[in-house]
């Protein structure tokens, strides 16, 4: 039996229905978003240490980078 | 985002000895849909359901510790995978150590420890180099990198910043595998995240439609007026500013 393709394997193609430009006046390029812009929607993969929990990294990546809003994505259980 | 599946490395301890051979053979059997009972301590609803094993690579054996690489539907334990094993076996097995090394589009090789980043952090505050941030933070768009996208025209993004169903004029292209029902992100021209919606219609119909509904906003990522408001709330509204005007 074939196994099966996994998210990250899944390739998809580009269907292209229309053309149009961007202003550059709104909005920025993720790639271009500053160091500032980029701690306020950004995301980071922390290879967390086994003892505290992931809302303590949470907690701790809130008080060191000194932002706002931290959420976590899950972690792995002991 | 993070249910677009998980993959890990284990160790799994045998309770008897086993030929290599052997264990192979039955680490393959398990590369398929199986079925699993979350354990006592979860925090699921403890009902039998099924989870797919996407793939199940052995790496070596060392008298009874296997060590194997495994890709896989989040919510599957690896712990009950072990167990399971060791029962097909005959020996019995469990689970000695587990590190997950991707968590949807986020892999190992991209991680970073708390102490770099702290470091690269201060790093910044003191030499202002922005290189420094992005060591250890990737914009949020990456956390979508797994998720079927339709891109959008600049007239289309604020009015789903606001909520509003995505329609067919709006969309300029997309990615293929988008099915009634599925989650697809909404990007501008420029590739900025700008709602996480469900499709009502495919990706082959999203082509085709040229007016009417292709998804339901379900979240909204980027804030409102980032682009102009290019839309208006209804026709009386309309005539209301032609009076004034």
């Amino acid at each position: 039996m074939p196994r099966s393709v996994a998210p990250w394997e899944t390739e998809r193609k580009l269907l292209i229905k229309d053309e149009d430009r961007t202003n550059p006046k709104y909005g920025c390029r993720p790639e271009e978003r500053s160091a500032e812009q980029l701690l306020k929607y950004g995301a980071i993969n922390v290879d967390k240490p086994a003892g505290p929990s992931s809302h303590e990294v949470a907690a701790w990546v809130k008080r060191i980078l000194k932002i706002d809003a931290v959420g976590h994505g899950g972690t792995l259980e002991a | 985002m993070l249910l677009s599946g998980k993959e890990y490395v284990c160790v799994m301890k045998l309770h008897g000895d086993v030929p290599e051979k052997r264990v192979t053979g039955v680490l393959k059997e398990f590369e398929d849909v199986i079925y699993q009972r979350p354990p006592l301590r979860s925090s699921v609803k403890r009902q039998l359901r099924t989870r797919r094993i996407y793939y199940l690579d052995f790496l070596e054996m060392e008298g009874r510790n296997a060590l194997f690489k495994v890709g896989c539907e989040s919510g599957t334990y690896i712990r009950k995978l072990c167990f399971d094993v060791g029962e097909v076996l005959g020996c019995g097995a469990h689970m000695q150590e587990l590190r997950r090394t991707r968590a949807g589009p986020f892999v190992e090789a991209g991680a970073v420890k708390l102490h770099d980043a702290a470091y690269w952090f201060m790093q910044w505050q003191e030499k202002k180099d922005e290189g420094l941030i992005r060591k250890f933070v990737q914009p949020m768009e990456h956390a979508l990198a797994l998720v079927p996208k339709v891109w959008v025209r600049d007239s289309a993004v604020d009015a789903v910043c606001h909520g509003a169903n995505l329609t067919a004029p709006g969309v300029l292209s997309l990615e293929t595998g988008i099915g009634k029902g599925s989650m697809f992100a909404v990007l501008s021209l420029k590739g900025e995240a700008v709602a996480l919606c469900r499709a009502t219609i495919s990706s082959e119909e999203m082509l085709k439609m040229d007016h009417g509904v292709v998804g339901k906003v379900e979240r909204v990522l980027m804030p409102r007026s980032t682009y102009p408001k290019c839309w208006k709330s209804g026709e009386k509204t309309d005539d209301k500013q032609r009076h004034r005007l």
